[in-house]
């Protein structure tokens, strides 16, 4: 199952990496968002792996899965979003004063 | 009282002289000039401490695990200090006042001279190296402050850049000094250093040490090569070099020399470097001194040999020396600081400082001029003033220091000619000003200032009288205790007397006095000569060349790595990670596969990751075609949240979908302005390097990955678990985290989502774009905006959606959910209002300020932090208790609820604020003839 995830991240941050060095603003966005799921899962990964666990406190639960990664990829999840959302406005704001959506803000040859 | 609140008091005086001095100019001189005059009544009672013999220290808890405290440390010398630094501070404040135009409200200039008078008490009172070095980047920033007080000049910003430049260089190397100091002392605390100078002498790292505290010390207290910074800083308005560039800031370096002397001297490589450039700085300063035009330029050059005197003095490192060097560090602080007054007073009266223009001024201003000549006869070493004294004992202990030397009449011979041109440039100073003919194209016609701006310029020429004629009764205390201070052992027998008989150094002071006279009158060979040869040959014009230099360099390697393309720049950035990321893996001896067991894998998980990879990787190879990739991209979400329902992280799972739909819908939103389609671009190689770039990072993300899930590993989570219900008071140990334990964290997070939505809000403002008119294959878009089964199936759903908030939010502390999630899903069961019925329908029915909304959350929040602390309790520390509630049963009600509202609404807040702002613009950029907002057909042209 780990080498599962370990996968996901590994392909998950090579699509990020690949469609950040793209040319245009929303390819870069979409990018972004990848890396993100990236991160949030890498870091998720660092509570190892844990089937059937939730960090819910019940008397009948032998263990409990690691809950501090979980805060942390909850709150990453939210301003992940946040950053995404800035990201995007700004490439539409890009667009409006340059009038093209490339990442340099220069028009197309 | 403390010697904190000494040095504090200037900071806490400049706060409010700056504000004050808006009532009125007397105002602000008032609080300026009481300010140094309270502290010297505070300084009072500790004085007689140093008198005793005794050191006072003082110490306030500060770092006191890494064992650094606030030292505070009154001896001898840092009580001479502070009684020049607070004196001199006081008259200078009064001769600001009349210096200053009178349009100037005087609030900047005081707040700064005070945050300076504070920087240098922190430097003479310090206790320990590293609050001294605080305070002695201080001074350079806010004597920076001070020279640039007349920013509008350009000479006034170059003096100071240059004096910033070279005492903050200056400043790095003295870190880099004292930490060695600290280092081999064991101590930052100067009592300790002061105690272990055998140690220190014999440590093997005593010379670098030695050469960066010196490096220090030479740029702040301008000694050749550094001191060029000095004449430049003659742009400060006169008053702040009267007292930066006479008493204070110049003197902290000779201030450290005198300081750490038990400490460092003693050593050939002390006498050779701290002597040998004192004695060129003394020789250098004097003689080119003598051909400056600008009267400051005069004084600035003459105030650079004399801190090479007492350089010098330091240098020859023998105790009576030593006596010599504190006594003239006081001579030259009262003179000097006379005489730059003086220049000031000429300055404003003439409106000019070039001595070839200003002649002849004891027709006009006969009081100054007799004011100026005391002065400048003390500067030049004239018997029955304070500077004959320190001078001849200068000249004695050269004569002392090299008899039995082999050619050791030549240091006697060196400075006798420094004297020699030191009575020179003294003698220019009077007859070239107040005599030499008639004032040449003066604006104005100069007369006496008033009253009060000569004040002190006469406390302080009296003082030089006095201290040149009865030493022994006025200054000679004084002088013991300071030199018990730098000696850190009782002063040498020495003898303060104007007369002792035939001695060498009489004679030198004569030769000096005679053929300074010389000198002068054969001035105008030398003059020529000067001009012709030497003019040109300055340290300042070395400095700016290397400055360019060092521009340029930068220029080329900026332009080198920032071509303008952000492609190249995230190139080299990845490429970087990935070298040190790379280097890490290969040097490693472990295995990458560690002992810890896996978990078996079942056929759903696979199938899911199979469709994730596929996924991804489709939204790589289709990514031109934008509305496909973002479809896709949203199945890569989709199963993300599948991951983390998997792996028991059901609070995960609920955010990761309600963000999935709220990010697809806001790139949907965006991708309407954008081009539906991206342009192949980057060429073949650029796409293939790329590529690689990629797989090399997922692979090194990868195997990362691996090699930590196949590892055991120790938790914090212990903690968490054993008191999420005892101590939050919830079984929803994530959710308990984030409203409780990590409280502080998630009022941060809250309060970035809450800055990301209103910087949105600002970028959306006037934001004007094109619509298209139709979609990327050329159709007219769909006239039909909101079809009805959408619009009243979403109408239908809103209830049931705000209920399953409003039960999500409570049980969150409990069971998976919490202010998070609650929130996002009641964003999207509005949003999903707004694209079923329009922005016009919806905004209409809702008509919140979703700023207010962000405000009343982060306010809610904070308050709930706010009320546990007025209680008693640290900053959000939360508590519980159970209420029965009929029907529902029991039910619990913990503050962190109140906490996890104020995240409620702020993620409601932001999130709504950026969709709705950008689902604006679709509105704004319709005619107004029927919009989409109105929910009316625009088009019927359907194909």
């Amino acid at each position: 199952m780990e080498l599962l995830i370990v996968l996901i991240i590994g392909v998950l941050t090579a699509c990020g990496v690949y469609l950040t060095l793209r040319g245009r603003t929303f390819p870069v966005v979409l990018g972004l968002t990848f890396l993100s799921y990236a991160v949030n899962l890498f870091l998720f990964a660092m509570g190892r792996l844990t089937v059937g666990q939730p960090a819910i406190i019940d008397p009948r639960a032998a263990a409990y899965a690691d809950p501090v990664p979980q805060a942390l990829v909850l709150t990453a999840i939210v301003i992940g979003f946040a950053m995404t959302a800035f990201v995007i406005v700004l490439a539409l704001k890009a667009r409006a004063e340059l009038g093209n959506d490339h990442v340099d803000g220069r028009p197309a040859p | 009282m403390h010697l904190l609140f000494l040095i504090c008091l200037p900071f806490i005086s400049a706060v409010v002289v700056a504000a004050i001095s808006r009532l009125g100019r007397s105002q602000a001189v008032w609080l300026a000039g009481i300010t140094p005059l309270l502290s010297l009544l505070c300084l009072f009672p500790l004085a007689k401490t140093p008198f005793t013999g005794h050191t006072l220290i003082q110490r306030v808890n500060w770092l006191s695990a890494v064992g650094l405290d606030l030292v505070f440390y009154l001896d001898g010398l840092s009580l001479l200090f502070v009684l020049l630094i607070l004196g001199i501070g006081f008259l200078i404040v009064l001769y600001a006042s009349y210096y200053l135009p009178q349009q100037d409200r005087l609030g900047r200039f005081y707040a700064y001279l005070l945050l300076f008078m504070g920087s240098m008490l922190g430097i003479v009172l310090a206790g320990n190296l590293i609050q001294l070095l605080i305070c002695w980047e201080l001074t350079s920033l806010t004597s920076f402050l001070l020279v640039s007080y007349g920013y509008e000049r350009e000479e006034a910003r170059t003096g100071a850049r240059m004096a910033l430049t070279v005492t903050g260089a200056g400043g790095l190397a003295l870190l880099g000094g004292f930490l060695l100091l600290g280092h081999i002392a064991g101590s930052f605390e100067l009592a300790v250093i002061l105690a272990a100078g055998d140690t220190i002498r014999a440590h093997p790292l005593y010379l670098p040490m030695l050469l960066l505290i010196l490096l220090g010390v030479f740029t702040k207290s301008a000694q050749v090569p550094f001191h060029f910074w000095l004449p430049s800083a003659m742009a400060a308005p006169t008053p702040a070099s009267a007292y930066l560039h006479s008493a204070t800031m110049v003197k902290a370096g000779v201030f450290l020399l005198a300081r750490l002397f038990p400490a460092l001297s003693g050593t050939p490589e002390w006498a050779w470097l701290v002597g040998g450039t004192g004695l060129l700085t003394l020789l250098l300063g004097a003689f080119f001194a003598l051909f400056q035009h600008d009267i400051k330029g005069l004084l600035a050059y003459s105030t650079v040999s004399h801190l090479g005197l007492i350089t010098l003095l330091f240098g020859i490192g023998t105790p009576l020396a030593a006596v010599a060097g504190v006594f003239h560090i006081i001579n030259h602080a009262t003179f000097k600081a006379s005489l730059f007054m003086a220049a000031g007073v000429i300055d404003h009266e003439t409106g000019s400082r070039d001595m070839r223009q200003i002649n002849g001024l004891w027709s006009y201003m006969p009081y100054t001029g007799v004011l100026a000549m005391v002065a400048s006869a003390a500067m030049a070493g004239v018997p029955l003033l304070n500077g004959f004294l320190s001078k001849e004992m200068f000249f004695a202990e050269t004569v002392d220091a090299t008899t039995h030397l082999h050619l050791g009449w030549l240091l006697p011979a060196v400075v006798t000619l420094a004297g020699m041109f030191a009575v020179a440039y003294s003698l220019r100073f009077i007859h070239d000003v107040f005599f030499n003919g008639e004032p040449i194209g003066l604006g104005k016609t100069p007369h006496e200032p008033p009253r009060w701006m000569k004040a002190p310029m006469e406390v302080l020429v009296v003082l030089c009288l006095v201290v040149g004629i009865f030493p022994a009764l006025t200054v000679e205390p004084l002088l013991n205790v300071a030199v018990t201070g730098v000696l850190q052992g009782p002063p040498p027998e020495y003898n303060l007397a104007i007369w002792h008989g035939f001695t060498p150094a009489l004679w030198m002071s004569l030769l000096a006095l005679v053929g300074g006279g010389w000198l002068y009158s054969g001035r105008r060979p030398l003059f020529a000569f000067y001009e012709r040869y030497l003019e040109r040959i300055e340290a300042k014009v070395l400095y700016e060349g290397l400055l360019q230099r060092l521009f340029a360099l930068a220029g080329v390697l900026t332009r080198w790595f920032d071509t303008g393309s952000l492609q190249r720049l995230l190139v080299v950035t990845i490429s970087a990670f990935l070298v040190l990321g790379v280097a890490g893996f290969i040097g490693a001896a472990m295995p990458l596969t560690g002992p810890r067991g896996l978990l078996p894998v079942d056929g759903m998980s696979l199938l899911a990751t199979m469709i994730l990879l596929a996924t991804a990787i489709a939204t790589v190879i289709l990514h031109r075609q934008r509305l496909v990739a973002l479809v896709l991209i949203g199945v890569v979400g989709l199963v993300t949240t599948l991951i983390f329902i998997k792996f028991s992280a059901p609070d995960l799972a609920l955010t990761q979908l309600s963000v999935e739909v709220v990010t697809v819908v806001l790139l949907l939103l965006a991708l309407y302005f954008l081009p539906q389609h991206s342009p192949l671009e980057s060429a073949p190689v650029q796409r293939i390097g790329h590529g690689l770039l990629a797989v090399v990072a997922g692979g090194g993300a990868a195997a990362l990955a691996w090699a930590v899930l196949t590892r055991p590993y120790d938790t914090i989570a212990g903690y968490f678990l054993a008191n999420s219900v005892p101590g939050g008071g919830g079984a929803n140990v994530v959710n308990v985290i984030l409203v409780d334990f990590r409280g502080y964290d998630t009022l941060g997070e809250i309060s970035v989502l809450a800055l990301a939505a209103l910087g949105i809000y600002a970028m959306l403002e006037r934001l004007h774009l094109d619509s298209p008119t139709r979609d990327a294959d050329g159709r007219l878009w769909d006239g039909e905006l909101h079809p009805a089964i959408m619009a009243t199936l979403a109408r239908l759903l809103l209830p049931l959606a705000l209920l399953v908030s409003v039960y999500i939010f409570l049980r969150g502390h409990n069971r998976p959910g919490g202010g998070f999630i609650a929130g996002l899903i009641t964003a999207v069961a509005l949003i999903t209002q707004y694209l079923a019925n329009g922005v016009g329908w919806t905004h209409a029915r809702l008509p919140w300020n979703m700023h207010l909304l962000i405000g009343l959350g982060l306010l809610i929040a904070a308050f709930t932090g706010l009320a546990s602390l007025g209680l008693g309790y640290p900053f959000l520390t939360s508590t519980f208790g159970h209420l029965h509630w009929p029907l529902v049963g029991d039910f619990e009600l913990a503050s962190a609820m109140a906490f996890d509202l104020g995240v409620y609404l702020v993620v409601v807040g932001a999130t709504l604020l950026i969709l709705i702002h950008l689902g604006l613009i679709h509105q704004n950029r319709l005619p107004k003839d029927g919009g989409w907002a109105k929910g009316s057909v625009q088009s019927t042209d359907k194909r």
